[in-house]
């Protein structure tokens, strides 16, 4: 097979990488010689792969994830790791063990996360695409924060296989570009039943955006509109709305009564599983060694105290009290029966709408260290965290700006209608290009 | 009615599934014979973004065993994390069933202690991988270090709850027999690999605490583990101290059991399903699972088509190897050989396989069933063939070359004395001249001193003598003497 070299030497001035590949191979295919980051929880064979922690500092896996499998056999140029929020719990990037990234739109602010290198890395030009993963917005908040477009495809759509899980019941990985175009085409390489990961569906993507939304209902959530959201950015959502309708949508008002209870469901829920997920990293086979001359569980102790960040540590415990026994009916079952709830809820909405639409983010992307209490930083994840609870596609494509800084839509669809959701943004980023 | 001090046991019994590949992945079950970490992926290194993906040849052994226990396959099962820390668990939990198993219910049938059947019911029978092995450096205590061995990890095991419902510890033993066996004939089970059934047993006096006994690794260590705590709890409670709820783990080299520091045993293992695989829908494949045929059935068949004793029947047919062997060995003349084989195989044979630690395995079929043969036309006597036997089965175990037992029987001149009575009349002569006060007790009618100079002359003609005859000659040979 042919083999080419990329060099990408990037002015990486917002810390978007963790590890550069200066000689990056690609082959032929559909992206070959694009120069593609891949966030640093999706495994890369002969690269490091840390998620931004400590603890994994200098593992180097030794198989690919399908989804980079799949990318180098499109011929992309897989050029480096991006930063995020250790193990990907955070939403601003500041989590990370090697220092937080920049927002290429103000430096003074986050660029949301946890996929905020990937997004920096698009929005400064590094990279034309890049691979992110969203556990609860992790994808269309940085996306929004950087004025770039993200998609959470449907659960199941795009093989986990090789990410490092945090919640594996909730997060997908899932395509970051400048256009909806980009994305798309990422989309196409990426989607599709793994024989590895038994929670994919044999859906393809082969779709090429349609700029056409005449005839769609979109459903228009008031709790995306209330308490907590900044009205002005709600006002730069609802201007972007009424140009969906211009274009021939109708719009209709709707409620999601079960939101009240998402926040809730998903932090007990991702806790819980993160809490499992994580505690293989002890120090044996991964990240600095245990102290062989201390008992096990002692050096255990050590390591894991040593090379988690504070709010890996919160979470695994977190989780860890919210599974034990006596515990596990109040929190785990409850979360369980409040997700059904929310799925419930968009069932029934979109029996009559086709799509949802709203803001991706409360707010712009915060100032560097401005959410210092974890309970506030939790708070800003409430518009995204129910697709990610109910499994549909969502996306986050730019739709204007407060205050100088990029705000984007959320258009949220049927489970494995993530083309519908592509030919909606698409057809909104042509209108007002 | 149960005695005031009857005795109760329950046992978990985790045996490892004999497929060719791991549950999870496709790394390969065979791996004793390799270097340690020779066997593994990503998945079963539980390398970070490793996927489990579920090994439908495994949940289709388990089915097996599931119908041929008479148990119910549910509706919908489900596989759930068990988490906890060792270094041989190498994600820090394992992929376990709890609260929806493969199957429920269910009864195995045993022969009590009184004779005829009892039959043990089942809890459950749930699906999940074997954790990898620890090899210690020295001791596990005092030891320099341990190394980690994941090519176990992954293996599937099918772990089986039964109801508290055995009496004895020799009932334990009989209804560990008896799964083996149905294991085996169901092809999903090889009982000879090292470490391939493990069982924790829980044991209690009627009205008192029950024990866990955890680490027990073989049939017999089952029986000692659980006579041992039988004598421990009866003392105890015969001393008037409590019986505690405890785990006690079995050390096999000395036969006791030790409690274990209960604190650091004490694990909430934080069950939650597994996110990673799908819930299981298998019911529907039940109706299409065609058992062969069982211990149970195998054992009336032997009754019926080759009239062995219902004692035999059951011996036979308890391991598989065993029945199929006796049915290599009498197939050439099932209705001469079947009784003269059956005796040899129940009784001679296992009892001499045993005395060497012998594998039937080991065992020259050809060579066995020529030995039977050689009896059956009266060539030989029994008290030869046991010697024929015992010299084939120490040339194979110490890997000497082997001699049929034709050739044997020559070169240790082994042949009935049969017409040539000369040797036993020399020998009756010596022996009446040599017992004089044998002979002297025989003529003042003394029962035993017949039997002392049968014993003399059978000694003498090493056993070739026909038993038959050597007493009609030398019951003449006294007559004669005497007039």
């Amino acid at each position: 097979m042919e083999v080419n070299e990329l060099s990408f030497e990037p002015n990486d001035r917002y810390n978007a990488f963790l590890t550069v590949c200066k000689k990056a191979p690609y082959g032929k295919g559909k992206l070959s010689g694009m120069a593609i980051a891949v966030k640093d929880n999706i495994s890369t064979k002969g690269i490091e792969t840390t998620c931004a922690s400590k603890i994994l500092k200098g593992y180097v896996p030794p198989y690919d994830a399908h989804v980079v499998e799949l990318l180098r056999h499109a011929g992309a140029a897989i050029v480096g790791k991006t930063n995020m929020d250790e193990f990907g719990m955070g939403t601003t990037t500041e989590n990370s063990a090697f220092g937080p990234t920049l927002n290429p739109c103000d430096t003074g602010r986050v660029p949301g996360g946890s996929s905020g290198g990937s997004a920096a890395a698009v929005a400064g030009n590094m990279v034309k695409m890049a691979l992110g993963t969203d556990t609860g917005g992790s994808i269309r908040c940085p996306a929004a924060f950087c004025g770039i477009v993200g998609l959470k495809p449907t659960y199941g759509r795009v093989s986990r296989y090789g990410l490092i899980a945090y919640a594996n019941s909730l997060e997908q990985i899932g395509p970051m570009g400048r256009t909806v175009n980009d994305v798309s085409t990422l989309m196409q390489v990426i989607a599709g039943k793994d024989r590895h990961d038994s929670t994919t569906y044999d859906r393809p993507y082969s779709h090429t955006p349609v700029a056409d939304v005449k005839g769609l209902k979109i459903g228009i959530p008031e709790e995306y509109f209330g308490e907590g959201v900044d009205p002005k950015v709600a006002g730069v959502v609802k201007t972007a709305i009424i140009r969906l309708k211009e274009l021939g949508a109708t719009t209709v008002s709707c409620s999601i009564p079960s939101m009240k209870f998402a926040l809730a469901a998903y932090y007990v829920t991702c806790t819980c599983e993160a809490s499992s997920n994580l505690a293989r990293f002890d120090g044996v086979r991964y990240g600095p060694a245990a102290d062989t001359k201390k008992s096990w569980h002692e050096a255990y102790r050590e390591v894991r105290k040593a090379g988690f960040g504070p709010e890996v540590r919160r979470r695994i415990m977190l989780g860890t009290f919210a599974l034990s026994s006596g515990y596990y009916g109040k929190y785990y079952t409850k979360a369980q029966v409040a997700r059904e709830n929310v799925k419930a809820d968009f069932a029934r909405i979109f029996s009559e709408v086709d799509l949802i639409a709203g803001p991706t983010m409360p707010t712009i992307a915060f100032k560097l260290k401005e959410k210092s209490d974890p309970l506030s930083m939790y708070l800003s994840d409430i518009l995204t965290v129910p697709a990610n609870l109910a499994g549909i596609p969502a996306i986050s494509v730019p739709c204007g700006k407060v205050n100088g800084m990029p705000v984007g839509l959320q258009i949220m669809g049927r489970p494995f209608e993530d083309e519908r959701v592509i030919d909606a943004a698409y057809a909104y980023e042509q209108a007002v290009k | 009615m149960m005695a005031e001090d009857q005795v109760i046991v329950g046992l978990e019994v985790h045996c490892q599934l004999d497929t060719k590949s791991k549950l999870f992945c496709g790394c390969s079950t065979d791996y004793r014979s390799d270097g340690p970490n020779t066997h593994v992926c990503p998945v079963c290194l539980g390398l970070p973004g490793a996927m489990p993906v579920l090994n439908k040849r495994s949940i289709e052994y388990a089915m097996k065993v599931a119908k041929a226990l008479n148990c119910t396959v549910l509706q919908e099962s489900e596989f759930s994390r068990k988490n906890y820390f060792y270094p041989d668990l190498d994600k820090a939990y394992q992929i376990t069933q709890y609260d929806k198993p493969l199957a429920e219910g269910g009864y195995l049938e045993i022969e009590s202690d009184e004779g005829g059947e009892r039959r043990i019911r089942l809890t459950r029978i749930h699906v999940e991988e074997d954790p990898g092995r620890l090899v210690h450096m020295g001791n596990a205590e005092r030891g320099k270090y341990s190394l980690v061995d994941y090519n176990r990890a992954g293996i599937p095991l099918i772990e089986i709850v039964s109801e508290p419902d055995m009496r004895s510890p020799k009932e334990a033993r009989k209804f560990l027999n008896k799964l083996r066996a149905t294991l085996e004939y169901l092809n999903v089970f090889d009982s000879d690999k090292e470490g391939s059934l493990r069982v924790d047993a829980n044991i209690s006096i009627k009205g008192n605490e029950r024990v866990e006994v955890k680490n027990i690794t073989s049939y017999k260590g089952v029986e000692k583990a659980l006579t041992y705590e039988v004598t421990r709890q009866k003392n105890q409670i015969r001393r008037g101290q409590r019986i505690e709820r405890e785990t006690r783990h079995f050390i096999e080299s000395t036969g006791i059991t030790q409690s274990s520091r209960s604190k650091e045993q004490e694990h909430d293992y934080r069950y939650f399903p597994e996110p990673d695989l799908r819930p299981l829908q298998v019911q529907s494949w039940v109706e299409g699972i065609v058992l062969p045929e069982l211990p149970d059935a195998r054992r009336e068949r032997f009754v019926l088509q080759y009239g062995c004793s219902l004692n035999h029947a059951r011996t036979l047919t308890g391991e598989l190897k065993l029945a199929n062997f006796f049915e290599g060995v009498v197939a050439a003349d099932p209705k001469g050989l079947s009784t003269l084989a059956a005796t040899w195989i129940a009784d001679t044979l296992i009892g001499e396989l045993n005395f060497r630690s012998m594998n039937l395995d080991r065992v020259d079929a050809a060579g066995f069933t020529e030995l039977i043969g050689i009896l059956k036309q009266g060539i030989i006597t029994d008290k030869s063939g046991i010697e024929v036997l015992r010299v084939m089965l120490d040339q194979r175990l110490k890997n000497e070359p082997t001699e049929t037992p034709t050739v044997i029987v020559s070169l240790l001149n082994l042949a009935k004395n049969s017409g040539d009575t000369g040797a036993i009349t020399a020998a009756i002569t010596e022996a009446i001249n040599e017992n004089p006060k044998a002979l002297e007790d025989y003529y003042a009618g003394k029962g035993g001193a017949l039997n002392f100079l049968v014993g003399q002359v059978m000694k003498k003609t090493r056993g070739k003598a026909d038993p038959g005859e050597l007493n009609r000659m030398l019951i003449e040979a006294l007559k004669k003497k005497e007039a």
